[in-house]
């Protein structure tokens, strides 16, 4: 455990990509085999399923620091993540002890079939034999969300450098699920064959936002120009029969989606696309929020088939008749693709597939006219790619870009703050802002994020002067600061007061020039719900 | 006795403020950090040590007196003496005793003994106000000597890698208890103006402090070469701190305690270093003062008085002040400001 409570805490105190690479390359080149697989499985999120509920940890914690349940969680509130809280509250040990990662995690599975007492002994015989550094690694191992500054690619990198394999072969066999309690991290890394897991996706390609004018992106005819769909980007695959859908998140989704469940017989096998799957009806696109809906079930009903059916729409060719083409050029994936497509649909009139059609346009102008019809549509906006670009992995500068139009936004005032939690814990930035109905403010929309450090230290001085009344760690304070608050999409909500629910809304800027009546009214949230129907 | 108004901590037999927030005729300062000492009082009373400062930042001509620790003096009926608070050098804890009545205000004090400031002394009252910045159990700050032990090997290590050494800290207090700390065998050590100004001043009224060399204009940025360099925390993200590369950037603060606060911070490393009190000593302070009535005043002060309440059956007030404790000190350094006390305390 302390070699893995070094690295992280090597990996925690550095921002430098390089150093955290560094890092990871030295504990996998050093590490028993059998902990280093289960570093990587942790980095790239796949934890065991918890054992130990965060109740049972608050009352052993309340327990063992004798700190009186109330001030555990105004620690815990304040702290933003219970690990944490319980590593700062637990006394410090003097006796500590060694133990192996794979050997806790183990122990941590196995507390599953254990009896409540069993489990507290174990957990509480820990707590007082382990460093400050390797509680809370530990509690990290309990609770889950191992978020480090780690990203997939840089345990991808570092695995890479520390076996000396291609990254691009890295991300691929890494990818997919795998149990690390049976998986030799060395077998996985150097298996060749396609074969072995036929269900492997490959690593997505994303796109940056454009950065430059979008003109100085060269000849419009180097270019191909497609809408951005605001579904779930995914990966339908067809091999030996069987069919896999995966997410963007690398999660494995075919029973979600049950419509793509005919296309085995119809795809031949050795195909991967890469698409955006999207509720469609009618021949129209449907909102985000009709399939999020249905996503969240466990079990889908007849109603949510019918309410929103799905197809996906084609983006990309990444296999083909079993050979991987994601070195081919775009346009000749692209050809390939539409053969594939058309074929299928010769053989089934209502496939779940479209191609995603080209927005054609004869200068950048009219590319940028298209942008902004994005919303009409549907869209977020336009994806740019280079007709001569490979599918390269992860998300890379250069060949494609997504243009996404400006978000939608509203001025709102200030009425209510938070403490932050975690990054943020002793500001408070946790904002929620409303609009005016007559001479009535109604709260609309809560957000985090979008100040400067700066901003967020003025605005909490200023909460802490202005704070009209508190309750628990709520604060409401005189309405007078304006924010422009910027969203992706509206919905209407019965459940909000304002009548209306904001998709990812956060703060663009502070309005220091705008008096708390300019703000604006429900009326005109009202207005853009219609317009975005 | 003691009152709380939109001014400041009032004592009104005695005609006197305590660190006020506006304009007042007389005033007892209790250490020289901007949100404890602010502009435009007919008159100021503070630790003989934190004069230099006062005049410093508030200007040669302000009218002030300088007291020892315990020297006691009366106004009207009042006796006052000013007592280590040990937060930073000249800071003080003020007693004000009346008709057998007494109050102690301690400004902001930590008890850790810093090597820089005299040591907190516990002051026996009745009513006693205190900060509570860090009054939360999560705050437990490490000791003088670990930390000592991280700063250098942290330097020894970036110096060993070809890198500088940057540690932000506050001008007044911390930059000089960081200087005292270092191991001068590592390397060079130098300043951000600022720290040097605060510095000159320790060194001219108080004493030596490790050799340290001043970054202007005219330094040949190439000769700094696995150094340390003290700056403020304003100096973040500037292009003078670039011009230091390659370094390592460091922040000495009690809110590195926590790690959400280390990230979001961006610093290569945070050492918990504070001159504020952490729970413990909050709790050791006010349990030895003996006092019944306890008045918290910034920081986790709702949580902090319930505390006091529940566990030690004490009686604690909340009160709103203007004081912002570390934060202040270490995130913005910008003065708070002035006239803000009408709506909302």
């Amino acid at each position: 455990m302390k070699a893995f409570s070094d690295v992280f805490t090597q990996i925690d105190q550095t921002t430098s990509t390089n150093e955290k690479i560094n890092a990871l390359v030295g504990y996998f080149q050093t590490a028993e085999p059998k902990d280093a697989i289960w570093c990587v499985a942790i980095l790239t999120g796949r934890r065991p399923k918890r054992t130990v509920k965060s109740g049972e940890l608050r009352e052993w914690c309340i327990e063992l620091s004798g700190i009186p349940g109330w001030l555990v969680e105004e620690s815990y509130h304040i702290v933003g993540d219970l690990a944490e809280t319980i590593t700062l509250l637990l006394p410090e040990n003097t006796d500590v002890k060694e133990y192996k990662l794979h050997e806790v995690i183990h122990t941590l599975i196995a507390l599953q079939e254990k009896t409540d007492e069993e489990r507290k002994e174990y957990i509480i015989g820990m707590w007082q034999s382990l460093t400050k550094e390797q509680l809370f690694v530990f509690n990290k191992l309990i609770t889950g969300s191992f978020r480090v500054g780690v990203s997939e690619k840089i345990v991808i990198k570092a695995l890479a450098k520390a076996f000396d394999i291609e990254e691009n072969i890295v991300a691929h066999r890494l990818s997919g699920s795998w149990d690390a309690g049976t998986t030799s991290l060395l077998d996985m890394l150097t298996t060749v064959s396609i074969a072995d897991d036929i269900s492997k996706p490959y690593p997505f390609y994303l796109a940056y936002a454009l950065e430059t004018p979008v003109a100085e992106l060269g000849n419009l005819d180097d270019w191909q120009i497609e809408r951005k769909y605001d579904g779930i980007r995914g990966q339908i695959i067809i091999r030996n029969g069987e069919l896999f859908v995966w997410s963007r998140g690398e999660d494995l989704m075919t029973e979600k989606f049950v419509e793509f469940a005919i296309l085995p017989g119809i795809i031949p096998d050795g195909t991967v696309i890469d698409g955006e799957i999207i509720p469609v009806k009618d021949e129209q696109l449907m909102p985000f929020h009709v399939m999020q809906t249905r996503i969240g079930r466990k079990k889908l009903s007849k109603k949510h088939l019918e309410d929103a059916p799905l197809v996906m729409i084609c983006y990309d060719l990444l296999e083909y008749k079993g050979q991987d083409v994601r070195e081919k050029a775009m346009t000749e994936r692209r050809a390939l693709l539409e053969q594939l497509v058309a074929d299928a649909r010769g053989e089934m009139e209502l496939l779940p597939l479209m191609m995603s059609p080209l927005v054609v346009a004869t200068d950048w102008d009219e590319v940028a006219q298209e942008r902004l019809r994005a919303r009409d549509v549907g869209c977020e906006g336009l994806m740019l790619k280079r007709k001569d670009s490979v599918y390269k992995t992860g998300r890379r500068r250069g060949d494609w870009w997504k243009w996404k139009v400006d978000p939608l936004s509203i001025d709102g005032v200030l009425i209510y703050a938070q403490r932050g939690h975690g990054r943020r814990a002793n500001l408070y930035t946790d904002f929620t802002f409303a609009v005016w109905n007559g001479e009535e403010l109604v709260p609309f929309a809560k957000a985090y994020s979008g100040l400067t450090d700066k901003e967020l230290v003025e605005v909490d001085n200023w909460i802490k002067r202005h704070t009209l009344d508190k309750f628990g760690p709520v604060r409401s304070v005189t309405p007078t600061l304006v924010f422009e608050i910027g969203f992706e999409g509206i919905n209407p909500s019965p459940r909000h007061k304002s009548g209306v629910a904001l998709r990812f809304p956060r703060i663009l800027r502070w309005r220091k020039d705008k008096a708390v009546k300019e703000a604006n009214t429900r009326e005109d949230l009202m207005n853009i719900l219609k317009a975005q129907g | 006795m003691i009152t709380f108004d939109d001014n400041g901590i009032y004592c009104a037999q005695a005609g006197i403020y305590i660190d006020p927030w506006k304009p007042v005729d007389k005033a007892i300062i209790t250490h020289a950090h901007s949100d404890h000492a602010r502009w435009g009082m007919n008159s100021y009373l503070a630790h003989r040590d934190a004069l230099p400062v006062l005049r410093f930042r508030l200007g040669e001509d302000i009218n002030v007196e300088g007291k020892e620790y315990r020297e006691s003096f009366s106004i009207n009926g009042v006796n006052i003496s000013l007592h280590p608070a040990g937060h930073i050098w000249g800071s003080a804890q003020v007693r004000l005793e009346y008709k057998g009545e007494i109050w102690v205000v301690s400004g902001d004090y930590k008890l850790q003994d810093d090597g820089i400031s005299t040591p907190f002394e516990p002051v026996k009252c009745h009513s006693f106000i205190t900060e509570s910045t860090f009054g939360l159990p999560v705050y437990n700050f490490p000791s003088v000597e670990s930390l000592k032990e991280d700063i250098n090997n942290w330097w020894r290590q970036n110096a060993a890698e070809g890198n500088n050494s940057v540690i932000l800290a506050y001008a007044l207090g911390k930059a000089q208890r960081v200087l005292q700390q270092l191991d001068t065998s590592i390397g060079k050590i130098y300043t951000h103006g600022a720290v040097d100004n605060i510095n000159k001043l320790y060194e001219e009224s108080i004493g030596p402090l490790n050799a340290t060399e001043r970054i202007t204009t005219e330094t040949d940025r190439k000769e700094i070469k696995g150094a340390m360099i003290i700056a403020t925390p304003s100096s973040a993200g500037t292009p003078w701190i670039r011009k230091l590369s390659p370094y390592k950037l460091g922040i000495c603060s009690g809110w590195m305690q926590l790690r959400g606060a280390r990230r979001r911070k961006g610093a290569d490393r945070g050492f918990v270093m504070s001159d504020h009190a952490d729970w413990e000593q909050l709790n050791t302070a006010i349990l030895a003062t003996g006092a019944t009535n306890i008045y918290v005043t910034h920081g986790y002060k709702s949580i902090y008085a319930k505390w006091l309440e529940d566990n030690y059956g004490l009686n604690a007030t909340e009160v709103d002040t203007l004081y912002v404790g570390e934060q202040a000190d270490e995130e913005s350094g910008v003065e708070p400001k002035e006239g803000g006390a009408d709506e909302g305390v």
